[in-house]
């Protein structure tokens, strides 16, 4: 049975502090670019277990824009189903520019993906926050740690 | 006509009553659409546009490729093939 959230309790995201390092550094290695990739896990409540690598394929507007390679989401969803788990969102890097998301973001998102989103610098990773398309935008969604963990 | 599965991405399991999975007969890749299109109305709008074309926000692959790269909706399908409806995922900075 498809269990459905109250629209007036926020979702978190559970993402464990191991997966927003991992995040950080894979945005960080790419910049001055931006780079993406996959969330895998458990749907609902979201639940991120582990990361799914993907290439930038906007090549000619790196610094700007990214287009997720469809070759790695099909890879990403078929080892998912294998583990009963699901792509649960998408993480992306904004080259100097802040965690939230664009006009160009909100034209291409899912309903029911969370979209993460990280800041990078010349002097390092910055921000990073989660979002959920949310009728016409987005709305902020809040991130949890594992129990060792603070939220970030 | 063929027995073909095709996978639902998360996102549109609203419209097929929660089902990641759904068997649907057809001879093209086009024809199986119509007919999951037919049978879950919902899917339609994100999968196929006004003239019958693939969305722009989705990608299909018929078992390791993208129908782009083949002959499209055109594309002949064969006994047990899998058709996987992908999410295009695209943004950027501003």
């Amino acid at each position: 049975m498809r269990r459905t959230r109250p629209r007036d309790v926020p979702a978190a995201l559970v993402l464990p502090r191991e997966l927003r390092l991992q995040i950080r550094e894979r945005a960080q290695a790419a910049y001055p670019h931006e780079a993406c990739g996959l969330i895998l896990g458990r749907p609902d409540p979201p639940v991120a277990l582990r990361l799914g690598v993907a290439r930038n394929l906007a090549v000619d507007r790196l610094a700007d824009r990214y287009v997720l390679d469809p070759d790695a989401f099909l890879a990403a969803d078929r080892t998912a189903r294998a583990e009963d788990i699901e792509v649960i969102g998408i993480w992306h890097s904004h080259p100097d520019h802040p965690a939230r998301p664009s006009a160009t973001d909100l034209e291409g998102a899912w309903e029911g993906y969370s979209y993460v989103i990280v800041t990078t610098t010349a002097g390092g990773p910055g921000d990073l926050a989660s979002w959920r398309l949310d009728g016409a935008g987005f709305a902020r969604e809040p991130i949890l740690g594992d129990r060792e963990d603070r939220p970030s | 006509m063929s027995q073909i599965t095709v996978r639902i991405p998360t996102p549109l399991r609203s419209h097929t009553g929660g089902a990641g999975e759904i068997a649907a007969v057809g001879a093209t890749v086009g024809e199986v659409l119509e007919a999951v299109a037919a049978r879950h109305e919902g899917l339609r709008r994100y999968l196929l546009d006004p003239s019958g074309e693939v969305r722009r926000f989705v990608n299909v692959y018929l078992g390791e490729r993208n129908i782009q790269a083949l002959d499209g909706l055109a594309t002949p399908v064969g006994d047990a093939a899998v058709i996987h409806i992908v999410p295009a995922v695209a943004g950027g900075v501003s």
